[in-house]
């Protein structure tokens, strides 16, 4: 104890020097966090509470538009219900999303082999994402029954296409004197490929892959709607029909939740995977 | 360090033609030009903006071909000269995903050497370089000096007795320009090596080299052939001197004429 404020009274000493920078850069890092996270948490506070006062105000009917904490109150109860379907949701929604990344990183190099090839592929590529899912889905419900395969194929057509896209521009975008330096070391195609266009391309590929992430949960509910016996989808249109709106929107809640906890895992992977895409000079100087 | 360099220390041009089509026209960016490096001798190139140098280190390395005219190295006819001397390009183009020593390697990685004794080397040579302690840095967060060194360091690992240096200072501000200056002399000492160096700044040319060729605005061709017989090593009141300003003088005028 008293050492302890004995090391903290001299300040010179190295231990507690240290010790002191580190709890500044925390306090620092937190004040930081909380600039870029307290303007949208206030609106949505805000939003809410907007929301919660006017449905009291008027005394808006439950089944009609239930209020925040109504919304909450019913995902509370119905938390036994809204577990299972709530899994299946995810399973069938992360199933989808790998097929997405490995058929979306496929045609992403078949598309950078040739130009040849990108004019061919590409249009069929936009063309893909015109065809209407909603339509789309019964067929899929035909062609391969009711378990998990038709959502997996929903969720990966609307996720593969900004993946192609993002990870082909950054492919092709690599620096045409970063090639010429390789080459002029005497690197083959195959190394300048994986030393300079594949590292290059990658935060073109994470673009994608948010983008993606943003329509995954969506597109496993979409194909739900049309055919299942298990999932946020299905829980959605039952409560519907039974005009329990309240669960209705606690399952819009946690579909919301489910993206934006798999937007943040794959941002802090992305942070992990690329250290170098942040590491900016001005962090350096925030060390120093 | 010697016993793999690739041992190309002589380059020679003869005559060497090329045009470039753009939009249809064909424009001529070098017009039979001559020109020799001997070894250990540090030749300088230079001449205005868009005169064929880059063109010219890009033929020498065998990125490009000439459309006529032959490059020699050690006197001989090579066909494929590609990964035979060490170029730095005009950017520093260090490779933002890799640490500094990561970075530097790049030579030797791509040779297929052994990455363990290269990172050994690497790191035995980063204090001559100025960047001792910046290993596990990533390029963006260093100035612009040490940008350049860690691409000339990463020129130097490739190994190659003759090296082209593509305006490696260009960028720099005028007193990091002097010290680097200063600190490639010294390395060039120790390690002896062929280099082929361009820039247009005439100081930069004069304090540098054994011999300054003068190109001409496009068609690229030797103006000015002249020897710098200062003596080295190089100081930086050699700049004031009288036999600097006649150097300097004669230079200028070649460049200067039409
Ligand atoms: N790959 C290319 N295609 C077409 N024109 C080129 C190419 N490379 C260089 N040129 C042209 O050749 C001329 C010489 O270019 P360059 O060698 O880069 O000059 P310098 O390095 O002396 O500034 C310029 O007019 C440039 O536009
Ligand atoms: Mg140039």
């Amino acid at each position: 104890m008293e050492s302890g404020e004995l090391d903290r009274s001299s300040d010179r000493e190295r231990g507690s020097a240290s010790a002191g920078g580190h709890l500044y850069s925390l306090l620092k890092q937190g004040l930081r966090l909380a600039r870029q996270y307290a303007p949208p948490l206030l609106l949505i506070v805000l939003l809410l509470s907007v929301w919660q006062l006017t449905t009291w105000l008027l005394k808006v009917p439950k089944w009609l538009l239930p209020s925040p904490w109504q919304i909450v109150v019913a995902g509370a109860e119905a938390r036994e219900l809204l577990g299972p379907h709530t899994w299946q949701t995810l399973k069938e929604t992360w199933v989808g999303l790998g097929l997405a990344v490995v058929v979306g990183l496929g045609l992403a190099l078949v598309i950078d082999l040739s130009p040849l090839l990108r004019r061919t592929v590409y249009p069929l590529l936009v063309a893909s994402q015109t065809v209407p899912i909603l339509a789309l889905a019964p067929l899929l419900i035909i062609w391969f029954g009711y378990g998990i395969l038709p959502k997996v194929i929903v969720v990966a057509l609307v996720c593969f296409f900004p993946i192609v896209v993002s990870t082909a521009d950054g492919l092709r975008m690599a620096d045409p004197d970063l090639i010429a330096l390789l080459r002029a070391m005497g690197a083959n195609r195959r190394q300048v490929f994986l030393k300079i266009r594949v590292p290059g391309a990658l935060p073109s590929f994470f673009s994608g892959f948010k983008i993606a992430i943003t329509y995954s949960v969506v597109g496993a509910v979409i194909g739900e709607w049309v055919g299942a016996s298990r999932g946020l989808g299905i829980f959605m249109i039952r409560s519907s029909k039974n005009f329990l709106t309240d669960r209705v929107f606690a399952a819009i809640a946690v579909t919301s939740l489910l993206s934006i906890v798999m937007f943040a895992a794959v941002m802090l992977l992305e942070r992990a995977v690329l250290p170098w895409y942040y590491a900016r000079r001005e962090e350096v100087w925030e060390e120093v | 360090m010697s016993s793999s360099r690739s041992a190309v220390s002589e380059i020679e041009l003869r005559e060497v033609h090329k045009a470039f089509r753009v939009d249809g026209r064909l424009l001529t960016a070098l017009g039979g030009l001559c020109l020799r490096a001997r070894e250990g001798e540090f030749v300088v190139l230079i001449g205005p903006s868009g005169c064929g140098k880059s063109t010219l280190l890009n033929i020498i390395c065998g990125l490009m071909e000439p459309d006529s005219g032959d490059v020699l190295f050690d006197g001989r006819l090579v066909r494929d000269r590609i990964g035979l001397v060490g170029y730095m390009l005009q950017k520093d183009l260090l490779l933002p995903w890799r640490k500094v020593l990561d970075n530097v390697i790049l030579g030797p990685e791509i040779s297929g050497m052994d990455s363990g004794a290269a990172r050994q080397e690497a790191q035995s040579l980063l204090p001559l370089f100025g960047l001792e302690g910046f290993e596990e840095s990533y390029p963006t967060t260093l100035s612009g000096g040490m940008r350049q060194r860690a691409a000339l360091l990463r020129t130097f690992l490739c190994h190659r007795q003759a090296m082209l240096l593509d305006e490696p200072f260009g960028a720099l501000d005028a007193l990091t320009r002097r010290q680097l200056q200063q600190w490639l002399l010294e390395v060039w000492h120790r390690f002896q090596q062929t280099i082929i160096f361009v820039t247009h700044d005439v100081d930069e040319a004069i304090y540098l080299a054994d011999r300054v060729y003068v190109m001409s605005p496009r068609p690229g061709v030797i103006k000015l052939e002249l020897d710098i017989p200062l003596a080295r090593p190089r100081r930086p009141e050699m700049i004031t001197s009288g036999e600097f300003g006649a150097l300097k003088r004669e230079l200028l005028s070649a460049l200067g004429s039409p």
